[in-house]
């Protein structure tokens, strides 16, 4: 015989009794298991939906960047090929050239070639492509007709820049690269030999046509263009492209030239392929600011689901944090109720034992051996009970994931490790008081039959 | 002397009145000695037999058991005291009433330290004694009164006491089984231990070799000295 088989014998005995504090245990752990769960179901239901929504904000982002990417590509080529089109927009011209007399027969005023190199080493910003040349209304003697002749060197490469790819190739010596209007009357094609002013010249290109004095023009090489014009090391012109950058173009254009080259002009060309230009660059500009502000919604909605998220978990906690400490002090309450109960039930057998000669320790042992078997057996069906129920309440999918993502936090695994040291604890004291009451019984009024 | 009462007194005192149950009582039991206490009910036979047992601590006077005042030791001294010197038997049994037979006569073991084989073995032996071995299994509620006193008797034999002290054993036996009890109990003095029975049952008295009548908590008369009838 001992002790524990007394305690088990009598929760046999009392099954109703034992029952009732089993149940009593595992509805307070369960309570306390199942609002961890919940809980910690809320936050893995946070995480994951504001991970899906913050993955398809990236993604819907990513899509409008992309596009606006696109767009940004499209113009810049749309912008390149207009400028390769029409050719450079950009004309400086010595101060002293009049617009009138240029309109009406051409350059005739020049100045030093030496300005495109100190253009080319300067950190001017507003312009790209230099192209120096020189350019007169000539006859062309061997066909008896007149031309504009045009020298270039090629383009000058702008140095605190990269190299870029040129508009316009060198015009080597002894080429010639002719407008439309010569080649279709002269009947010439690439390859074949041209005299001009008694040099011979190669056909290098044909230029398609353009409809504008281009169509008359004849290019060859600077240097040989200077010396047939008589104006070594001179230019009548400096052709440019101006940047692709947003405002009053020309006016900083101007400035930075002025600041350079103070004895030159600049002169616009072809405002109408900028202002497509302009239109394009407002288009992405506009779907630049659409998606900066698609990032701000986005970004303010995501804030919104998890506040709200926040929110619930925040009631709960806040219910949780009502619910639990009173379902454990009511717990408490009745298996101490319970205790006291089976006490007054007992009294007979403790006085028996008392005066068979049990020690004051063994009768509390007795009663608190069957309080060990109800917060043990109460405490396990309660954390079986409090999963369940959080696991059923909280929403979660059932994949294996979401079972690691609960526990990963690893406050859940230490609740439900802590739940039977937790209901041992509260059957332990609440069992205790009515135990040392049971031990502390006079044997004597036992027997006598008070 | 293996119990001796000497001028013990207990007074019972609540809001209304004060009742002494038992006033300046002198009593000796040898070893081999089987005392009849008889008396009306009231009279502090069962008072007097808790003082003896060492349940109920006298406001005055001294108790001696086995040469040991048990009211000098410390409580849980005292229980084991009891447990390895006295033995109780009661009208009302209290036998505990989940536990089989052999788990009432074994609960005594609790209280001393002695090999549970051990123990168990005397049980069986006691079972057998008691002609229980076909109701070792059942709860005290499966068995008659005479089985259920004769369970209560095993059960306070079952540390080998020196002393029985049984409170109205009788009382809730029919004629035969009291018969057997009182028999039991004479072989208990007769094998050396003591008894000190309290009763108002005519026949229990007929057993005993010594009657002591209390009345009033006083005892009566002297001591008569009578010889049992079984012996």
């Amino acid at each position: 015989m001992t002790v524990w088989r007394l305690a088990i014998r009598e929760i046999r005995h009392r099954k109703l009794s034992f029952l009732m504090g089993v149940i009593s245990v595992t509805t307070a752990v369960a309570c306390l298991v199942g609002a961890q769960t919940l809980l910690r179901a809320d936050r893995v239901i946070t995480e994951h939906v504001l991970q899906v929504k913050q993955t398809e904000v990236e993604s819907a982002i990513a899509a409008k960047e992309e596009s606006v990417k696109q767009a940004g590509a499209e113009l810049e080529d749309a912008m390149r090929k207009h400028m390769k089109g029409l050719g450079f927009n950009i004309l400086i011209i010595p101060k002293e050239q009049s617009r009138s007399e240029m309109l009406l027969n051409g350059m005739t005023a020049t100045m030093p070639e030496s300005y495109v190199d100190k253009l080319g080493q300067s950190r001017i910003v507003t312009i790209n492509h230099l192209l120096p040349s020189v350019s007169q209304r000539v006859q062309w003697p061997e066909h008896e007709r007149e031309v504009i002749l045009i020298g270039t060197r090629g383009e000058v490469p702008i140095q605190h820049r990269g190299l870029k790819k040129p508009l316009l190739e060198e015009v080597s010596a002894g080429k010639m690269v002719v407008g439309y209007e010569i080649q279709t009357e002269l009947d010439l094609k690439v390859g074949d030999t041209v005299t001009f002013q008694k040099q011979e010249f190669t056909i290098s290109e044909v230029h398609p046509e353009r409809g504008s004095t281009d169509d008359v023009t004849v290019w060859i090489n600077l240097k040989q263009a200077q010396e047939m014009l008589g104006m070594q090391n001179l230019i009548n012109a400096i052709l440019a492209l101006e940047c692709d950058c947003a405002g009053d173009r020309i006016s900083a254009i101007r400035a930075e030239i002025e600041a350079i080259l103070p004895g030159t002009q600049v002169i616009e060309k072809f405002s109408q392929a900028l202002a497509r230009a302009e239109a394009r660059a407002k288009a992405k500009e506009t779907a630049e600011t659409a998606l900066t502000q698609e990032k701000e919604s986005s970004q303010a909605m995501l804030l919104r689901e998890e506040q709200g998220r926040n929110q619930l978990e925040q009631q709960h906690a806040v219910f949780a944090a009502v619910l639990v400490p009173l379902v454990l002090a009511g717990s408490a309450v009745t298996i101490f109720l319970l205790a006291l109960a089976n006490t007054r039930q007992r009294t007979e057998e403790i006085g028996i034992l008392c005066a068979i000669g049990l020690q004051t320790r063994q009768i509390i042992l007795v009663f608190l051996s069957k309080a060990a078997v109800i917060g043990i057996m109460g405490g396990l069906f309660g954390i079986g009970l409090g999963y369940w129920i959080g696991w059923s309440l909280g929403g979660l999918s059932g994949n294996s994931l979401d079972w690691q993502l609960l526990f990963a936090a690893g406050d859940l695994l230490t609740t439900i490790v802590a739940a039977p040291f937790l209901a041992l604890a509260i059957t332990g004291i609440a069992s205790w008081v009515p135990a040392l009451l049971a031990a502390q019984r006079d044997p004597a009024v036992v027997l006598q039959g008070g | 002397m293996l119990l001796s009462i000497d001028g013990v007194s207990r007074t019972y005192t609540d809001s209304d009145s004060t009742v002494h149950a038992v006033d300046d009582v002198s009593l000796q039991v040898a070893a081999g000695e089987f005392v009849a206490v008889q008396g009306a009910s009231g009279s502090g036979k069962s008072t007097l037999l808790l003082m003896a047992g060492g349940l109920l601590k006298p406001d005055s006077g001294h108790v001696q058991v086995n040469g040991q005042d048990p009211y000098c030791l410390k409580p849980d001294a005292r229980a084991e005291f009891r447990a390895q010197n006295i033995g109780f038997v009661f009208q009302q049994f209290h036998l505990v009433p989940y536990l089989s037979v052999l788990d009432n006569i074994l609960a005594p073991a609790l209280a001393v330290s002695e090999p549970e084989t051990r123990a168990r073995a005397r049980a069986l032996q006691l079972i057998e004694q008691f002609g229980l071995s076909d109701r070792q299994q059942h709860v005290p509620a499966k068995l008659s009164s005479g089985e259920r006193q004769r369970a209560a008797m095993a059960r306070a034999l079952l540390n080998e006491p020196k002393l029985i002290l049984a409170d109205e054993p009788t009382g809730n036996l029919d004629h035969n089984n009291a018969d057997t009890l009182l028999g039991y109990l004479s072989d208990f003095a007769t094998a050396g231990g003591a008894v000190l029975l309290v009763t108002h049952d005519d026949r229990a008295v007929a057993c005993a070799q010594r009657v002591v009548h209390l009345q009033n908590g006083r005892i009566a008369e002297p001591v008569v000295n009578a010889v049992s009838s079984r012996r």
